[in-house]
């Protein structure tokens, strides 16, 4: 929201300007599995086509041949055949277009699904770095781009085709040299449309990423609003979206400056044809060696030649808004997948829980390693503590056991197997992972805590939620586990919203568990009870716990403990407690209120 | 319609180029009458004529026109966008602005995926209209008048025979109208269910991904998009059972018009040149009735979609300066609860029930209670997030109500416990609050928080940008930001949310030994869940169940209250006989 993002990769897209023809290409490849249809669109344009000609055509039969010899019968025959042409016009046009709807609105519906699938299949990383708002832009504005031309434009761009072919064949047709001299200014509009298609397109670009920067601006916003409010800052913000929002207007009035100016180039482009025809056919007509009706049947046709012209043109303008859109699309679709299963990646079979980390580095980017060397093992049923200041890489520590990112160094195994060699749905669905932010979704309680598991049964749900002492508030709120909760589960308190994710945890039954400061926003009553009950829970499973409070911690069978990416000491709690080190001095902190129990002792257990 | 009656008012400060759009249209509409003039020129003055000057003459004629024609052309489309574009701005601009101010209320219910499709798609619909679907809809109704007062002036007979199709055409816009707008709406609401998935989906990816959920998220989506494709199929049936229609209707107008005029022709009461001509003239007449097909699907689509902007625009904020609101003058710090109840939108239970009490100016107060007690209900009633239910809350004597928002709000520094930074650099994010600070009063406030040290470590130092894009920050780091935020406000009234629950303790212990000075002449509110940080508040309150169940220092409460003392305990438990000889040493 500060301004400035990052996707702009101005050489990048310029590269891409090359590749216009493989844009089409592709785009045109997601309506393969729709050819039969098409064949069919095709075949009622032509009805349609046909339809629109033999209209004129029978209203002049009925004028020379009927009216003008007075000939009823004949009049009221040619007349049902005229209303009959019409009636297959009606029905030809109505089956086409809702066909040509019917296949555009399923493509779009397939590249929305493609564009979602792939955004699941991309890690962590890429979201660290792109803008929720932007990657939304591109699945409805994008996306919705290229709906105006497939729903409408290709089917004009046909029958524009069409009409243009037969004009010309008509043209040539009817005397050659002066067609050839009249289409002469066909491939001067080619190439004019090829420089507005790739003005067209870079300014397009420009819309297309201006509105990808207020999606991102909007959502950020709207998610923020609360601090925004807090801090009084509503109206520098709405100054900067303001920023943005003229950006993209301003983006929008440029590239129609020059869709704008293409039409009228064309309609110039067009006037010479008719001069020439004007000219040309009139010297050949004072020359006598063409009739003066040869020269007014041109000067009609070269006419009509405009309109097909100018539409298929304009489609081709608006396809540029498509196809800038498009490329964005794509550039998200080929975006390389960096944690993807490795060829031939195992389903890791049933997780004993044994975790190992043998020389592992790792850096969210390269200048600034997080983690150096950390070695770790964690026999199965152990509990592993983590502890460390803010920033050591705790939670770097439970990200690389989830392979939410990959290591820079060394390699990070489970009961032997290195998790890159695991299939991440065999792997992660064996994970139970409270993160610090406990994010809900809407829905219900229930549908949240049985997000892991959905096959759980209202028991086992309302188990979990027991355990991780829920249960009782559920029942408090208005329609207990059938509440339904706003988004991030926003009608909760924060301390409840993490009792929910600790269930939501419990319930998928996991081979490991971590927890990362999952209670941190829990009342230490609360806490405690769910410590109880986490105690049989954990039984036969490997847990990571990382907390700040460390009575959380006391119980674990081994604690590590993490300082700017090191495994500085571990031991147990009563080891480090006797080395008298970081640990040991962490712990003073937190008991600092000693002296108080001593005054107190009644209240010692 | 009467939306789009309304987003039209958004047109009038762009009137001028919306006229000279309009001016243009007509304009181009009137040289494509001149060049038929010229080509007559050509064929009856030079071909015929074997005047070579003739056909000169007509061939720059038209080029002329080519030009003129070109240069309106270009006006007509260039301005009319500018005039939509503009529109769209001043909606999008009027909505982030409604959004902004909308109370937390609000919020707590919108969903943002829905929020952004209202700003960018529909106003998006609108627009298309705006721009060249009104300028399309007066140029087809001006020519659609003008060519009827020509038909009737040729045979008024004829015409009266022709416009019988009109009536049908009314009847179809009016029945599209009726059933497609509610279709539009639909689509549009669809399209937002699906924004929502999305954007759910991108917010929650780490729980998506740490429960291997990407199917089952596949699956959701794929349900809302099928939705989506459902709702846009049956708007694409309702298009296409209605255009071709009216494209029919045209085409009877011809229809009859042959037949009865033949008739006519047959029975000697009308010529044969009349009927031609009448005929060729009905085309123009046809034109502008196409044209209105067209611009109905636009106008329809962008109706719904107006509706469901005006919809944000005239959503009711809870909480917005009373009319008489005055400015809350510079406080002292003294923050009262009276008798106040508070309930959340559509819960069945006060989440505050008779809460009384009061800080002094100076004093630290803690909150404490169990989960989901209503401490953070407290603390969002001082800076007015909601409006209380009743009784009141007061800050020097002012009922927070009756002062503005702006003056109450700039004088409390408040930590949420949900920490949301924005991307930025770590200055910008310090400096939120207060965008003209110093280097040196954000390394201030940075300082206090802890934060200065691991900020310079990070590559740009405070220049450092964080968040989607940037340098990723733990959650203690991020909180710790967050307070040097609300620090540089330099508030009278601090509140601390629960502000340090991802801060390692040794950390916290040094943000609370550097914030003792700060804290001094500043009333201060503090919800924490260790005791350690809240052992020595000048006034502890207890919460259970939505009420303040005792209230006193720590010791006061230790000797009186049993919840309390047990909270106490659930910390210390089962230390006690390691702890002595460990604890001899710090103290």
């Amino acid at each position: 929201m500060f301004g400035g993002h990052f996707q702009h990769q101005a050489s990048i897209r310029e590269e891409k300007a090359a590749n216009g023809k493989a844009v089409v290409g592709r785009l045109l490849g997601y309506l393969a599995p729709y050819r039969l249809r098409l064949v069919v669109v095709l075949l009622l344009t032509l009805i349609g086509a046909a339809s629109a000609a033999g209209g004129p055509y029978l209203v002049g039969r009925a004028v020379d041949s009927f009216i003008a010899v007075g000939d009823r019968t004949g009049l009221a025959i040619n007349m049902l055949l005229l209303l009959g042409v019409y009636l297959a016009g009606l029905g030809a046009r109505m089956l086409q277009g809702y066909l040509m709807g019917w296949v555009g609105q399923n493509t779009l519906a397939l590249l929305r699904g493609k564009i979602f699938h792939k955004l699941q299949r991309l890690s962590l990383q890429y979201f660290d770095k792109h803008d929720a708002g932007d990657l939304m832009s591109r699945l409805v504005n994008d996306v919705d781009t290229i709906n105006n031309l497939l729903s409408m434009g290709l089917v004009q761009a046909i029958s524009g085709a069409l009409s243009l072919t037969g004009i010309l064949l008509a043209m040539f047709g009817l005397y050659w040299p002066l067609a050839l001299a009249a289409s002469s200014v066909i491939p001067v509009m080619l190439i004019t449309t090829n420089l507005f298609a790739k003005m067209a397109r870079r300014a397009f670009r420009k819309t297309r990423e201006t509105i990808g920067d207020v999606s991102a601006d909007l959502q950020e916003d709207i998610a923020g609003i609360k601090v925004a409010q807090a801090f009084n800052r509503t109206g520098l913000n709405q100054a900067r979206f303001a920023q943005r929002n003229a950006a993209n207007r301003d983006a929008n009035v440029g590239a129609t400056a020059i869709t704008s100016a293409f039409s009228p180039t064309m309609d110039l482009l067009s006037t010479v044809a008719t001069i020439i025809v004007v000219t040309f056919g009139g010297y050949l007509a004072m020359e006598g060696m063409v009739t003066i009706g040869l020269v007014v049947a041109f000067l009609g046709y070269v006419q009509q030649f405009f309109w097909p012209i100018q539409q298929i043109s304009q489609i081709y303008t608006q396809a540029q808004s498509a196809m800038a859109g498009a490329e964005r699309i794509f550039d998200l679709l080929d975006t390389e997948e960096d944690m993807v299963d490795a060829a031939g990646a195992k389903t890791i079979p049933h997780i004993q829980g044994r975790v190992v980390f043998e020389k592992v580095d790792f850096a969210y980017d390269p200048l600034h390693p997080v983690l150096h060397r950390v070695d770790l093992a964690a026999e199965p049923g152990q509990t592993v503590a983590l502890v460390g200041p803010t920033g050591a890489g705790k939670t770097t520590v439970a990200n690389l056991i989830a392979r939410f990112y990959d290591v820079t160094g060394g390699r990070v195994t489970i009961d032997g197997m290195n998790v890159r060699d695991a299939s991440l749905d065999s792997l992660r669905s064996q994970l139970g992972i409270v993160p610090q932010n406990s994010f809900l979704f809407s829905g219900t309680v229930a549908d949240n805590i049985r997000y892991g598991q959905l096959e759980a049964t209202d028991e086992e749900v309302e188990q979990a939620a027991r355990l991780a002492n829920a249960h009782d508030f559920i029942l408090r709120l208005p329609q207990g586990y059938d509440t339904v909760l706003g988004e991030r589960g926003n009608s909760l308190s924060q301390g409840q919203r993490q009792l929910v994710a600790f269930a939501r945890a419990i319930l998928a039954n996991p081979r490991i568990l971590i927890l990362d400061e999952a209670t941190s926003s829990v009342d230490t009553r609360t806490e405690m009870l769910i410590q109880q009950a986490l105690e049989q829970l954990l039984q036969g499973r490997t847990s990571f716990v990382i907390a700040h409070r460390l009575s959380t911690i006391r119980n674990a069978d081994q604690v590590l403990v993490i300082d700017e990416g090191r495994i500085v000491e571990r031991g147990t709690h009563d080891q480090l407690l006797e080395q008298g080190g970081l640990y040991a001095d962490l712990y003073r902190r937190q008991f600092r209120d000693v002296e108080e129990k001593a005054a107190t002792p009644s209240l010692a257990s | 319609m009467k939306s789009l009656r309304r987003a039209l008012k958004y047109l009038f400060p762009y009137w001028t180029t919306a006229s000279a759009a309009f001016l243009s249209l007509v304009l181009v509409s009137a040289t494509n009458l001149a060049s038929p003039q010229f080509l007559r020129l050509a064929i009856d003055g030079g071909v015929v004529g074997h005047q070579w000057s003739a056909i000169l003459w007509a061939a720059g004629g038209l080029l002329g026109v080519a030009a003129v024609r070109g240069v309106f052309t270009f006006l007509q489309g260039y301005l009319s966008e500018k005039a939509s574009q503009g529109v769209a701005y001043d909606l999008r601009n009027e909505i982030y602005a409604k959004l902004q101010g909308l109370s937390f209320s609000y919020h707590d219910q919108a969903q943002t995926g829905q929020l952004m499709t209202r700003v960018t798609s529909d106003v998006e619909m609108v627009r298309q209209f705006i721009g060249q679907g009104f300028l399309q809809l007066m140029g087809a109704l001006v020519m659609l008048a003008g060519s009827s007062l020509v038909l009737f002036v040729m045979n008024w007979r004829l015409a009266l025979v022709s416009l019988t199709i009109i009536p049908g055409i009314l009847l179809v816009f009016a029945r599209f109208v009726r059933n497609v707008q509610p279709l539009f709406r639909q689509v549009q609401q669809k399209l937002g269910a699906l924004n929502t998935i999305l954007q759910e989906n991108l917010a929650g990816v780490r729980v998506v991904k740490a429960f291997a959920r990407e199917q089952h998220e596949t699956k959701r989506f794929g349900r809302a998009n099928a939705d989506l494709l459902a709702e846009n199929i049956r708007v694409t049936r309702a298009l296409n059972t209605t255009f071709p229609v009216i494209f029919f209707f045209g085409n009877v107008g011809t229809f009859l018009v042959v037949w009865y005029g033949g008739n006519e022709v047959i029975g000697g009461s009308l010529s044969l040149g009349q009927l031609v001509a009448f005929n060729a003239y009905l085309g123009f007449l046809m034109f502008p009735i196409f044209m209105l097909g067209m611009i109905m699907a636009t106008m329809t689509r962008a109706g719904a979609s107006a509706q469901r902007v005006f919809e944000v625009l005239d959503a009711e904020s809870e909480v917005q300066d009373r009319p008489d609101a005055g400015p809350l003058p510079a406080i002292q710090g003294r923050v009262a609860f009276e008798d106040v109840s508070f309930r959340y939108a559509g819960a069945e239970h006060d989440a505050l029930s008779h809460v009384s009490f009061a800080a002094e100016p100076g004093q630290t107060v803690a909150v404490v209670g169990t989960t989901g007690a209503g401490k953070s209900t407290i603390i969002n009633l001082i800076p007015r997030f909601y409006d209380v239910r009743s009784g009141r809350a007061t800050i020097d004597g002012h009922d927070v109500r009756e002062v503005t928002l702006e003056s109450l709000r700039s004088q409390i520094g408040i930590v949420l416990q949900e920490t949301v930074l924005f991307s930025g650099t770590i200055r910008e994010n310090i400096a939120y609050g207060a965008p003209e600070a110093t280097q040196e009063e954000v390394e201030a406030v940075a300082k206090i928080s802890q934060a200065h040290e691991f900020i310079l470590e990070q590559p740009q130092g405070y220049d450092t940008r964080i968040g989607e894009g940037g340098v990723g920050l733990s959650g203690g780091q991020m909180q710790r930001i967050a307070i040097a935020r609300a620090l540089l406000l330099n508030p009278k009234v601090l509140i601390l949310d629960d502000s340090t629950s991802s801060v390692d303790a040794e950390t916290e212990y040094q943000i609370q030994q550097a914030m003792d000075d700060l804290m001094v002449g500043r009333t201060s509110f503090i919800v924490a869940q260790r005791i350690s940080t809240v052992r020595n508040a000048g006034k502890i309150l207890l919460l259970d169940g939505a009420h303040v169940v005792a209230q006193g220092t720590h010791e006061e409460l230790l000797a009186t209250n049993h919840l309390y003392g047990e909270i106490v305990s659930s910390q210390l438990r089962d230390d006690s006989h390691q702890q002595s000889a460990t604890f001899a040493v710090d103290s």
